[in-house]
């Protein structure tokens, strides 16, 4: 267990609201331990900022353990900072060293407009997710689960591309703000499974329109999405609904229309 | 006195939920759409219960105050699920299921509650599977299952160590649909800070923005409130930090009981604490306990001992030895009470003395670390990440941590609270664990109350409404609620003082684990009851609650959950003190074994406490409801 302390540097983006202009501003951090998550350095210095009467910074986070997608910092330009495979709230300041400068931003994307500070609005991805990304079953309409059995690599498979957490990494670290990762995983979770099949074409017809007719850019295969994504999830899982997405238009007789609202 | 009528249908054990379901009021299918519902939560419970009342035609508005209902807590569930479907063939039953989690909460449940549970637990597995929550498999493609603590059968449905993770984001689709076909009215980045009552009854809630800080009126037919555990008023928790208990705190302050509120969960097996600015515990699933093996040194000395270089002579496995049959995977509060005796003792390990080991070197040898990395490689990654070693090599150091609430709003069979029209469901109500919960029986019961049982008794209350009788969201109660919220906040703004809210909440979270956390007794809960108060009255007089109403302000949003909690806290020790037993999770030192186990005294305390508001600074009103055991005998737990 370590207790020697040390300081850093934060640049800090710092936005009052929607649309209002914003900037970055400086604050030390003192008495760092390394075993602190970046989050709680922030706590702290926020608690310093009150007790001084600034407001403090506005960040998102909830479960500080990389599973509910809030938290979204960019650091040192990096989507969730410098680690592989972590969320921002996983990352831990034995990573930085006394002296450290290190810039803070949220995500950065046209379709996540700022609300305040580093807090964005990710709504956009509920959008997407209301046009197709579901299984139409009714409650208390299910079979016996065991009746259709699903080989194991199929649901291992699934279960790969299903640990999405939603947090919009991937459309931050690509430079046309693409969301193919985040609607390749749910269209690739949903279509390995057998009960997947029957909404297959439908799924990706509409999953991908919304998310064009949302904003976000297409996908040019730089792959800085999965770099990005705490959860490692595989770009390949883009090129199966590329395959998927190519296969729908040829299979279907109706254009490719959202059945979902606009941002929810 | 508030009236508690459980309603819990007659006859036998084993029919009464079809009897009952059979015997309830409907709306008829035509009708359904003229009720509107609102639903505040979409967790596990919250969305399964607005997909479902939607697709039955029911108008629903959900509320959630997080950003997108994917992000509620139940996310974060990591072990699994249970049900009685036994495909293990080891000899899993509903009555098993059912006899097992009313022995584990130490038979303060209610068996009819309990019964229904297990029955419909079959029904949720084949629902998640139909919506494609990919549950792990075994080679042949069936569902695969591991065990849990306090059973003896393997009945645990799982997703990697993401099993919170997966239910939700089905639950999560489900609802999303609902909201595509325009049933479901969904409202994001909306807390619910009060509830109105019309004429006895649940009408509407105030909700406020939690982006532009507007307040606004909603009115409704009937109000669920599924907004998951208050076990954050520990300030550390295993909790999501912004879990709290506002929404069920605000309907006590409006008349809702609250039942048992001192029945709350410590998990054996979290990542002990680091240091001072430590904002939140970590949980290591419980299906560790598995295959990892604990212990401590059998001597103080050796406890900062490199772990490796002490001999297996010298080691105390001290569940397997006090627990044989039991072992590892003996119930919750046992092995968490287990642990905090030997670290009373001196044997705790790590530089607090407050840990002891999870050993999985055994289980490397059984299955290759290929093996125990496919069961569990993302909690092993989870333990790396924090504290930088690697559990492969060296035993994982754990320590009990708050991590949920069997206590909550009360409510009769149909899970209506004694306010009529005032649902709650989930964690957030009392109903089904009694004073301690088995592990994978939340995200089961979260999903029974949202998928199959608020289906059918709400419409037992919707039918004695007429439709269109709802009241306008403009009427009187709806005015002086709204002032009311607009006021608290106004309140919290101008006190100015010097310190921060998470100064508050530290202090309350120490004085609680102190006094009301793992063993408690009537000294320490008396202490308690004084400082809180205090405590509460500093708050009010000096906390800095920086910025303004009418914008985002996380400050203010915690502020008004911590000033909550610092009620909530006294009405947790009020309990704990006038519960002169030991059950399950409420350990009262007074009421022991000469063994440490629990003491219960059934002839006095066989009943839910349940807490009636009697208004700001006079003491609550202590209602019972008896529980009264025909198909279970009520006898001494035992695990060993
Ligand atoms: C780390 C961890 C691991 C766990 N693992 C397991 C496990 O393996 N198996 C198991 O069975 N259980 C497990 N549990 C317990 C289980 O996850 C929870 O009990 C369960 O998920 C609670 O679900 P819920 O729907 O009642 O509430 P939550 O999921 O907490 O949802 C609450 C909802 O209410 C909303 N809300 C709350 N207050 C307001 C308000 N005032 N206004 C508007 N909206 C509001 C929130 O936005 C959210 O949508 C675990 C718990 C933890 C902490
Ligand atoms: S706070 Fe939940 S993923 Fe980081």
């Amino acid at each position: 267990m370590s207790t020697k302390t040390f300081s850093v540097t934060l640049r800090v983006w710092r936005q009052s609201g929607p649309g209002k202009p914003g900037k970055f501003v400086e604050y030390p951090a003192t008495g760092v331990n390394p075993d602190m998550s970046f989050l709680e350095m922030l706590d702290v210095v926020n608690d310093e900022l009150t007790a001084k009467g600034e407001e403090p910074i506005a960040f998102a986070h909830d479960c500080r353990e990389g599973i509910c997608g809030t938290c979204s910092l960019t650091i040192d330009g990096k989507p969730h900072g410098p680690h592989r495979g972590v969320a921002s709230c996983q990352t831990y300041m034995r990573s930085y060293e006394e002296g450290d400068t290190i810039v803070v931003e949220p995500f950065r994307a046209r379709p996540f407009p700022v609300l305040k500070d580093l807090i964005t609005d990710r709504s956009a991805f509920d959008a997407i997710q209301q046009a197709g990304g579901f299984i139409s079953v009714r409650t208390g309409a299910a079979p016996e689960a065991n009746a259709v059995p699903v080989p194991k690599e199929a649901a291992d498979l699934a279960m790969d591309a299903a640990q999405c957490i939603g947090c919009g990494a991937c459309v931050a670290a690509c430079k046309n703000a693409s969301a193919m990762l985040f609607v390749a995983a749910k269209v690739s979770h949903l279509g390995l499974l057998p009960q997947g099949q029957p909404e297959r074409d439908r799924r990706v017809l509409a999953m991908v329109s919304t998310m064009d007719t949302l904003g976000f850019g297409g996908c040019t295969n730089q792959y800085e999405c999965s770099a990005a994504c705490p959860k490692l999830i595989s770009h390949d899982f883009i090129a199966r609904m590329n395959r998927d997405y190519a296969k729908a238009i040829f299979r279907s007789a109706f254009k490719p229309v959202a059945a979902g609202g606009e941002g929810a | 006195m508030a009236q508690l009528d459980s309603r819990i249908p007659k006859g036998e054990l084993a029919g009464k939920w079809q009897r009952h379901k059979a015997d309830i009021r409907l709306v008829n299918p035509s009708n359904k759409r003229k009720y509107e519902v609102i639903v505040v939560g979409a967790g596990l419970a919250g969305a399964s219960a607005s997909a479902s009342l939607s697709e039955l035609g029911y108008r629903v508005s959900c509320f959630v105050f997080h950003d997108s209902p994917r992000r509620a807590h139940s996310i974060a569930a990591q072990g699994g699920i249970n049900a009685a479907k036994n495909y293990q063939n080891d000899g899993d039953s509903v009555h098993r299921l059912f006899y097992d989690t009313i022995k584990g909460g130490d038979y303060r449940s209610r068996e009819a509650n309990v019964h229904r549970l297990a029955e419909v637990s079959v029904n949720i597995i084949d629902q998640c599977v139909a919506q494609g929550v990919p549950f792990a498999r075994e080679y042949g493609g069936l569902l695969a299952n591991r065990s849990f603590g306090g059973a003896q059968v393997s009945r645990t449905f799982y997703a990697r160590g993401q099993t919170g993770q997966q239910l939700l984001l089905g639950a999560y689709s489900a609802l999303s649909r609902e909201v595509a076909s325009g049933g479901v009215k969904l409202h994001t980045q909306s807390e619910m800070l009060d509830l109105v009552v019309v004429g006895g009854h649940a009408k509407g809630i105030i909700v406020r923005d939690l982006v532009t800080g507007k307040v606004t009126c909603h009115a409704a037919d009937a109000v669920i409130l599924a907004t998951g555990g208050y076990g954050n008023v520990f300030d550390l928790s295993t909790y999501a930090r912004g879990s709290n208990a506002t929404a069920i705190w605000r309907a006590y302050k409006r008349g809702a009981c609250f039942a048992n509120p001192c029945f709350t969960q410590i998990h054996p097996t979290c990542i002990p604490v680091s240091g001072e600015y430590q904002s939140k515990l970590t949980l290591m699933s419980e299906s560790l306990r598995n295959d990892g093996r604990i212990w401590v040194p059998k001597r103080k000395e050796d406890r900062l001992k490199p772990p490796a270089s002490i001999a297996e002579d010298d080691r105390d496995y001290y569940l397997e030895r006090i627990y044989p049959s039991f072992g590892n995977l003996c119930p919750r509060d046992v092995a968490s009470r287990a642990a905090k005796r030997v670290c009373d003792e001196g044997r705790g390990v790590g530089e607090s003395g407050l840990g002891v080991y999870l050993d999985f070197a055994d289980a490397i040898g059984r299955l290759g670390e290929a093996g125990v990395r496919e069961r569990y490689g993302n909690l092993f990654d989870i333990y790396h990440e924090i504290t930088n070693e690697n559990a492969y090599k060296v035993p994982m150091r754990i320590f009990p941590a708050v991590h949920y609430t069997m206590g909550g709003l009360w409510v009769d069979y149909n899970l209506m609270s004694n306010v009529p029209g005032l649902f709650v469901l989930g964690e957030a109500n009392f109903s089904d664990h009694g004073a301690n919960r088995l592990g994978a029986s939340a995200l089961m019961q979260g999903l029974a109350d949202g998928y199959f049982v608020i289906p059918y008794t709400i419409g037992d209350y919707l039918a004695t409404q007429k439709p269109g009788s709802r009241p306008p969201a403009d009427g009187a109660e709806f005015r002086q609620a709204e002032e009311n919220v607009v006021g608290s906040t106004s309140r919290l703004l101008s006190v100015k003082g010097k310190r921060p809210v998470s100064h508050f909440h530290r202090r309350l979270g120490r004085i609680l684990w102190q006094g009301c956390g793992m063993a408690r007794n009537r000294a320490g809960l008396e202490q308690a009851l004084r400082e809180i108060p205090a405590l509460r009255e500093e708050f009010w007089a000096d906390v800095n609650v920086p910025g303004s109403g009418d914008s985002l302000n996380q400050s203010l949003e915690r502020a008004g959950r911590v000033a909550d909690f610092l009620e909530l806290g006294e009405l947790m020790c009020r309990d704990a003190l006038t519960r002169e037993e030991s059950c399950g999770c409420h350990f009262r030192e007074e009421h022991q074994y000469p063994d440490g186990e629990c003491k219960r005294d059934d002839s006095a305390f066989a009943h839910v406490a349940a807490w009636e508001f009697a208004g700001d600074g006079k003491a609550p009103v202590r209602n019972t409801e008896p529980l009264v055991y025909e198909a279970v005998k009520m006898s001494v737990r035992n695990y060993k």
